[in-house]
């Protein structure tokens, strides 16, 4: 599944608070579910579903904001269509991690936690992806890969770099 | 003919290519008329030979790896699944030295079987740690944790059944089982391949925590990172809940437990128990202030048994076989197994599970194989980011709780992270302080503002801008950090920074002169 890059329509955002809460407003500590499920919809969390979230788990809007400022996952901003976290932890460190970084960072014309001005990509740092013994590790779309050189890498993005946007 | 072959589910092994094998493979058979059935394990922990696919042979499994689809058809065409010769042939997976050598006992199913199938779990001694439990007293049950020696294995080592006996000692309406399936640690993967190639013992250890501290409801707090742990615990507690091992009647024993899975949300901190019930409860993942431990008060200020997925892992075999039988493997008061993790730059990288007391040189080269890059190995850091690097003049250090705190180290989750000499070790200094300052959790001046000064410092240091000065800052900031920070994060990131300044002071700059001049 491939995000939208563009704000969603007042209809999708409301469905997809609406289904959200559906799910599971009844959970104990039911808001980052709550969150998630968005994100899982929109590719990112709106500010304008603060204020509907907040009043139907009876908190606080600054409660809500609080939480998905906090957690480095939730997205204040549309991912671009393909997104890259790539591990800058210390085992894929060990291993070049940073040199595939400058890497990234020249090939794609972007740079971390920066979305390009085409919206094709986003390059996220992520801290560790529990594949450290075959490192250096990154995701792209939210699929692992290991044992990466820059050779490697430019295959794997080769297809995500020329892919249309997919049509809903 | 028809035959079975292996190939892990492990997200390591599918990182490097395991499904498309299965794939080819598949492929391949159809092709030839060949019935195969492919039952997709968790991994062997022999993660630089992935992807490691095995064929059941009279001769038991046979390994080959690691296999890319291009070596498909000469896999077909050496007759593999006869366990015929090829170049990537290892013979019987269990004689290879590297697993044969270890001690498997929380980690005995994992690679060995399909870890969503509880036929299968059972056929290999699942369950019986449980049906043991459920003939004991809730008070027997943590006797026993008490007596196999089980500490945390989530990092602080805290003595598992003290933790448990509080949780029963204290009345309450509503007790938590929850697991820290948080494993922000670099170097460490033990929790995720217990989750994705066996499931079905975490489970069942939470069940048992259940049993012993009067809990009803367990939660597996899960990182993001892992989504395929989460499609393996959803598939492993779908399985439970059917065959009634989960439930209002846990194998019909009139006792009930439930048990639900959370995705965290990328927060190294929430990893710290109180920061996870926090986000737990929907909430931002600030540490707490102690007093009340979470045993006391925890989950929705609820008595909530917290502990590490391994620790979990560790429970059913311990009912199963005793206590006698788990404490009788170890060193000093560091009792039982340990999953170690070999990552970074090693040759042979994977998990090596082991009784305490082994040394990192035996971990290192026997095991591991020396480094990736066939230069020396510099340094390792062991238990994660806030751990200690250990020069190789220490590497006779044997793993040990007390040993390594004797150091100045931590043996913590067990992830051992490789460095060969090119490493640069003030830029891993400077890297550890600014992982503290992107992680803190705000809540004290030391660990949120000392973070970010540090990384300043060395930048200055390394700059060449009056260094006596910028040591001394340093020294003095590291100080501040351990003694007024609430939690780990904050007060031991001081060690990795002041390891790498003692016993690589030329990388900073310092040579023996600067010490003492500048
Ligand atoms: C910053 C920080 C991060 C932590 N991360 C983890 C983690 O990812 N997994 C874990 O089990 N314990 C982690 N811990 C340790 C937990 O606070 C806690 O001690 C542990 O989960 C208790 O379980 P155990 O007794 O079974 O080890 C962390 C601690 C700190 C201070
Ligand atoms: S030391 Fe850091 S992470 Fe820990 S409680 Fe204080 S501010 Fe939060
Ligand atoms: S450090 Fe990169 S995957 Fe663990």
């Amino acid at each position: 599944m491939h995000p939208p890059s563009d704000t969603p329509s007042s209809t999708d955002l409301a469905g997809a608070i609406e289904r959200a809460l559906t799910a599971c407003a009844h959970l104990p500590g039911a808001l980052l579910p709550i969150l998630h499920a968005i994100q899982r919809e929109l590719g990112w969390v709106p500010t304008e579903v603060v204020p509907p979230v907040a009043d139907a788990l009876n908190l606080s809007r600054a409660e809500v904001a609080g939480v998905i400022s906090f957690y480095h996952d939730f997205r204040s901003a549309p991912p671009g269509r393909c997104v890259v976290k790539l591990c800058r932890a210390e085992a894929c460190q060990a291993m070049g991690a940073d040199a595939l970084a400058a890497h990234l960072r020249a090939t794609l014309g972007v740079d971390f936690h920066e979305t390009r001005s085409d919206g094709a990509v986003t390059l996220e740092p992520v801290y560790c992806l529990g594949n450290c013994a075959c490192a250096p590790a990154c995701t792209i779309d939210g699929r692992l890969h290991g044992r990466l050189d820059a050779a490697r890498l430019d295959r794997l993005l080769a297809v995500p770099a020329t892919k249309v946007e997919p049509t809903a | 003919m028809s035959a079975t072959v292996y190939v892990p589910r492990d997200a390591s092994a599918r990182s490097v290519g395991a499904d498309d094998v299965a794939e080819a493979l598949a492929a391949h058979a159809a092709a030839r008329g060949v019935e195969l059935r492919i039952v997709r394990n968790g991994s062997r922990g022999m993660l630089w030979l992935e992807p490691l696919i095995e064929v059941a042979t009279d001769a038991g499994r046979i390994a080959y790896g690691p296999v890319g689809v291009d070596d498909v058809p000469s896999l077909f065409a050496a007759g593999f699944l006869a366990g015929g010769d090829h170049p990537l042939r290892h013979g019987a997976t269990e004689s290879i030295p590297y697993f044969a050598k270890q001690q498997r006992l929380t980690f005995a199913r994992v690679g060995l079987i399909d870890p969503v199938s509880l036929a299968d779990y059972e056929a290999h001694g699942g369950l019986r740690g449980l049906r043991a439990a459920l003939a004991l007293e809730p008070a027997q049950i943590v006797e026993a944790i008490l007596a196999s020696g089980l500490r945390g294995r989530g990092g602080a080592a805290f003595p598992t059944g003290i933790k448990w006996k509080t949780v029963l000692d204290t009345a309450a309406d509503q007790k938590y089982v929850v697991c820290n399936a948080d494993e922000g640690d670099s170097g460490t993967f033990s929790d995720r391949m217990v989750m994705e190639g066996d499931p079905l013992v975490l489970v069942e250890g939470m069940i048992i925590a259940g049993l012993a501290t009067g809990a009803t409801q367990g939660y597996i707090y899960l990182r993001s990172e892992y989504p395929d742990a989460a499609v393996a615990l959803d598939q492993a507690i779908a399985a439970a809940r059917a065959a009634g091992v989960l439930g209002p009647d846990v194998l019909g024993s009139g006792r009930r437990f439930e048990l639900e899975v959370r995705i965290g949300a990328g927060s190294y901190v929430c990893g710290e128990e109180t920061a996870l019930l926090e986000s737990l409860e929907g909430k931002r993942g600030i540490v707490r202030y102690r007093p009340p431990v979470p045993a006391v008060a925890g989950l929705f200020g609820k008595p909530t048994a917290l502990n590490n997925v391994v620790t979990l892992a560790s429970v059913p075999i311990i009912l199963d076989r005793g206590a006698a039988y788990y404490r009788d493997f170890g060193a000093g008061r560091s009792r039982g197994t340990l999953a170690f993790q070999l990552a970074g730059n090693i040759a042979r990288g994977g998990l090596v599970e082991l009784a305490f007391g082994v040394t990192l040189r035996e971990l290192l080269y026997e095991y591991g194989g020396g480094s990736a890059s066939g230069r020396p190995i510099r340094a390792v850091q062991v238990g994660g980011p806030l751990g200690a690097f250990v020069p190789a003049s220490d590497f006779d250090l044997p793993l040990d709780y007390e040993a390594f705190v004797a150091k100045g180290a931590i043996v913590g989750h067990g992830g051992i992270v490789v460095f060969d000499d090119t490493v640069d070790m003030a830029k891993m200094a400077r890297y550890a302080l600014e992982f503290c300052a992107i992680e803190s959790c705000g809540k004290c001046t030391p660990c949120r503002i000392g973070s970010t000064r540090g990384v300043e410092v060395i930048d200055r240091l390394l700059a060449g801008d009056r260094p006596r000065l910028q040591l001394a800052v340093l020294r003095d900031l590291c100080d501040t950090m351990e003694h007024a920070s609430l939690c780990a994060l904050g007060g031991m990131t001081p060690y990795p920074v002041r390891s790498a300044l003692e016993h690589f002071p030329a990388d900073f700059g310092i040579t023996a002169a600067a010490h003492g001049g500048h």
